[in-house]
């Protein structure tokens, strides 16, 4: 297995005068894809469904051309993610399990948001934060799912009652919510947390990034065997 | 569909800038008296051809119920029971001709997203707009009643329009012109709640005791009443809801949680906004880009 952790001169400003920078890989190609694939589904999925929850927002039903239009392409939307998250789901589960430090970690919320990372313990590749949002996500995504296919008019209310399908639409509306505020959550910590997104556009982070917020998973990623034939010294 | 002047409109779907000077005025109602029907089906051919809507022949279910339910084609249909009268051991043919009960206080209308796709004219008609209508289904299950249907090849919900269009012009409902019993009658509310008084007496003096009109307050009263001959038991005409009220699960949908749905996004961009501005970015600094340099140096040495 070759290292993911790599020494990239760059001439840019983080790198302390033109030493070189070391940088880790984060998300494969594959993973990034499918990562995208995911968040397209999810914020077209919000637009359309808020465009039918509200009045004041039935404008964005133009964006997808029209009331109906927007009504038969929501669910179909809804389908792709499905199996889209599944993909994610399958990835990452095992690195999103919970361990000892994060009970820790969720302890000292307050040194997180005042970004005191150094008083919090050495964590893996994700934090706890980032395994709510993942098990919220797949948990709220199967209800929104289930939820949906009974009020899919088209195909599949007539298998169900009335009150089922009330139940259910008040249900996917509710939880629908819900996921749009962890959604926020989710995109927040990205922007808040500079050179996060790096990580899912170009697949890798700095050293440092990986030092300062998942120490453990550097160490581990550091102590990989390192292949030369594939070092990027630029 | 007429295509009604907005000052005719009392409620409007989807619509929070409804026009609040519009009242209810000279208000229709359709009396549907049960026990005068006589089940020939006139109501049914006439709404079909005044409206021009083709329903399939359908397969025969061994019941009088032709087809055996509503359909996005079969706005009215008279659905038949055979009950047997516990107090007097009678065999009752009930028949009651279901359809869309033009609700003071429509479901439909509550649950519709999309604006102006169902509308309440001040004459207390709820009528759809097919212009309007995305066809979600949110209509059905808003419908105390479970009266509209969403037709699978146009992609939009029908229903009973109590003839608006031949009521906008002074003529009263199909249904109501080819009943030969005159068990459909059509008029201004107060006609029709005289007319069913002496129906009712008229009824009560023949032993029918719990003879009644049924006009649910529970939807703020209908503009299609029935008069019954057991009014204490509608249930019994083929399942006429006792106490039909728009289900609290809608209610909640389109009341707390669309408005504490919205306020809390809102609210979570405006924490995570603050929150920003408060602590300023959680950068990376110079040394933690050193510290993993080392790192890094050390385990390639060992």
């Amino acid at each position: 297995m070759s290292s993911s952790v790599h020494t990239v001169r760059e001439t840019d400003a983080t790198a302390a005068q033109g030493a070189p920078t070391t940088t880790v890989d984060r998300y494969t190609t594959g993973a990034r894809i499918n990562h995208w694939v995911t968040a397209i589904c999810l914020v077209l999925l919000a637009i359309s469904g808020l465009a039918l929850f509200h009045p004041s927002l039935y404008f964005l039903t133009n964006l997808f051309g029209g009331g109906e239009i927007t009504r038969i392409i929501h669910p179909w939307i809804g389908v792709v993610l499905f199996f889209s998250f599944a993909g994610l789901f399958l990835r990452f589960w095992k690195l999103n399990l919970w361990k000892a430090e994060d009970g820790t970690w969720m302890r000292r919320i307050r040194d997180v948001l005042t970004a005191h990372d150094e008083n919090l313990p050495e964590l893996g590749k994700y934090n706890a934060g980032q395994k709510i949002v993942f098990w919220g996500m797949a948990i709220f995504i199967i209800i929104l799912i289930c939820s949906g296919l009974i009020i899919w008019d088209r195909y599949f209310s007539s298998y169900f009652s009335l009150d089922t399908q009330r139940v259910a639409l008040l249900i996917h509306s509710g939880i629908a919510i819900l996921a749009i505020l962890l959604w926020i959550t989710h995109v927040y910590a990205a922007i808040w947390v500079r050179g996060t997104f790096r990580g899912m556009i170009r697949g890798n982070v700095t050293g440092g990034w990986a030092w300062r917020y998942h120490r453990k998973w550097l160490r581990e990623e550091a102590a990989k065997p390192r292949d030369t034939t594939t070092s990027h010294y630029h | 569909m007429a295509s009604p002047r907005a000052m005719d409109l009392v409620r409007v779907s989807a619509t929070s800038t409804a026009n609040a000077d519009v009242q209810f005025k000279d208000e229709v109602v359709k009396l549907i008296d049960v026990s005068r029907c006589i089940g020939c089906k006139a109501c049914q051919a006439a709404c079909i051809e005044w409206n021009d809507r083709h329903e399939v022949v359908g397969t025969f279910d061994a019941s009088y119920d032709n087809p055996t339910d509503l359909t996005p084609d079969m706005w009215t249909l008279m659905r038949f029971t055979e009950y047997e009268n516990p107090s007097t051991g009678n065999l009752e043919w009930l028949i009651r001709k279901d359809g869309c009960m033009h609700c003071a206080d429509p479901g439909c209308l509550k649950a519709c997203p999309a604006p102006g796709a169902i509308v309440q004219y001040s004459n207390g008609i709820v009528d759809f707009v097919a212009d309007n209508c995305i066809g979600c289904g949110y209509c059905v299950k808003g419908c105390p009643f479970n009266i509209p249907r969403i037709s699978k090849t146009e992609g939009k919900a029908h229903k009973c329009t109590l003839c608006s269009d031949r009521v906008a012009v002074g003529q009263g409902p199909a249904c109501a012109k080819a009943c030969p019993t005159h068990a459909i009658v059509f008029g201004t509310t107060d006609e029709m709640l005289a007319h069913a008084d002496g129906r009712i007496t008229d009824l009560k003096s023949r032993g029918f005791d719990n003879a009644g009109l049924y006009n649910p307050p529970g939807v703020a009263g209908t503009h299609v009443m029935y008069v019954l001959h057991h009014a204490d038991k509608p249930e019994i005409y083929a399942g006429l809801a006792k106490d039909p009220r728009i289900s609290p699960l809608v209610q909640l949908w389109k009341g707390v949680t669309k408005y504490t749905g919205l306020a809390a996004i809102a609210g979570a961009v405006i924490v995570a906004f603050v929150h920003h501005v408060v602590n300023g970015p959680n950068r990376v600094t110079r040394s933690d880009e050193e510290n993993a340099r080392r790192l890094v140096d050390e385990e390639n040495r060992t």
